[in-house]
């Protein structure tokens, strides 16, 4: 096996470059069937992370995990599994989306003073054979919150995923 | 990278001390590269300040990946203009700066060529400024450079940016601390898991040896897999420089077939 290239961190610079019209809105904001999910991130003190960017990937209602293009321009475009949410002043994050049919969403954490990219799930309430720590919570609305500790006490479990 | 500027929001967190010196930073960064070599960033890097609350402390859960871990989105041109790739084109009038041409081949860790996926660059002006916001280093912005660029590889993983070379600029991790120039690239592999963002250097740029960044790759080789080589067969007469970068992501775990044509 070929020796990788190792990340650096994405720095605080990236909002005109990476995020884009759209990016979190796997489908339309509100649309029939849609469900919302956000949440935010945090720092080991506890204060938001306004300069992190989350991306997640899916299957779709049915479990179906697609290969289709179409992320960066949707429009027009089917359900690509697919989305990038850069998080605001507060630390926020959000996407629009549908529940997976598979159990959990894979995450990817981004951050300024982060030097390499974090992997996560995020499993829907009620799923079977969940991570502990790891499964999201249904707000009163409907919409789902998961929030991310990159340190701390709730410290989010991030994974390593090592080829045997 | 770092901001050097105090606006609310992006760069308000940004850590700033002008008291330690680059003389005890890179104090600090030997003592820690001396007890761990190694060939990943380490999260815990103290040297740049702002990983101090934000590594894990925990160890990752190892896992094996399943569902859509195993699939990398997928882009299509659609999704990325020819256009896109050529950062100089974009605004109009010609940029200010030093034209170059970086180009290479985008690999998984079998050395496959990962074929027809996204890459996506941003980057400083010439004058070491970018155009954002939160950058309020009094360097000049340049109305013909934006410094965003994307492509798609080609069916043997190519890849091919026209832009200008970035230039070094400071930052307030610590005093007369500066960035060495460099472009910063984010990757897809096949599996959602080589899922990849890192920064791509200069040859000869006597800054990375200074830099907190830049070093927390503590094995001098696999720092070294971050700088471009010049590559003069791609340079151009009276018209660019050429420079060659390849990638290698991490191994695919899933059994992938072919893609279609579509």
């Amino acid at each position: 096996m070929t020796e990788a290239t190792p990340g650096q961190t994405v720095g605080p610079f990236f909002h005109h470059a990476l995020a884009y019209p759209g990016d979190s809105e796997l489908v339309p904001f509100g649309a029939a069937g849609s469900v919302v999910l956000h949440g935010y991130v945090f720092d080991g003190a506890g204060d938001p992370v306004p300069d992190a960017m989350i991306e997640i990937r899916q299957s779709d209602a049915s479990g179906v995990v697609p290969r289709v293009g179409g992320s960066l321009r949707r429009r027009g475009a089917g359900f690509t599994g697919w989305g990038r949410s850069c998080t605001d002043g507060a630390g926020h994050y959000w996407f629009s989306t549908v529940e997976p049919g598979l159990p959990f969403f894979a995450v990817t954490v981004f951050a300024r003073g982060l030097l390499d990219r974090l992997f996560t799930r995020i499993y829907l309430p009620g799923a079977a054979d969940v991570v502990d720590g790891l499964v999201a919570s249904r707000e009163d609305d409907g919409r789902l919150r998961f929030d991310i500790h990159l340190q701390g006490p709730s410290e989010t479990v991030f994974f390593q995923f090592p080829r045997t | 990278m770092e901001s050097g500027g105090r606006l609310p929001g992006v760069g308000c967190l940004a850590f700033d001390d002008v008291t330690t010196s680059q003389h005890e930073i890179s104090d600090e960064i030997a003592k820690i590269q001396a007890d761990s070599p190694g060939g990943a960033p380490l999260l815990d890097f103290a040297p740049y300040r702002s990983t101090t609350l934000r590594h894990p402390t925990k160890e990752p859960r190892h896992a094996d990946p399943e569902g859509a871990e195993l699939l990398a989105p997928v882009f299509g041109h659609s999704d990325v203009a020819a256009v896109e790739a050529d950062l100089t084109l974009q605004r109009g009038g010609e940029p200010i700066g030093e034209r170059i041409r970086v180009h290479g081949r985008v690999l998984d860790g079998d050395g496959r060529p990962v074929r027809r996926q996204l890459v996506e660059i941003w980057q400083a002006n010439a004058a070491g400024r970018y155009s954002h916001q939160g950058d309020q280093h009094p360097a000049p912005l340049d109305p013909n450079f934006h410094g965003v660029g994307r492509c798609l590889t080609d069916d043997d993983g190519w890849y091919s940016f026209t832009s200008i070379k970035p230039g070094p600029y400071p930052w307030r991790n610590h005093h007369n601390a500066w960035r060495p120039a460099h472009i910063h690239f984010s990757l897809f592999g096949t599996d959602f898991t080589q899922r990849l963002i890192t920064q791509m250097y200069f040859p000869g740029d006597q800054l990375l040896a200074l830099d907190p960044i830049a070093q927390s790759i503590t094995d001098p080789a696999a720092l070294a897999r971050l700088i471009a080589s010049y590559d003069h067969s791609r340079s151009e007469h009276e018209w660019l420089l050429g420079y060659r970068w390849d990638i290698v992501l991490t191994g695919s775990h899933a059994t992938h077939l072919e893609p279609s044509d579509d």
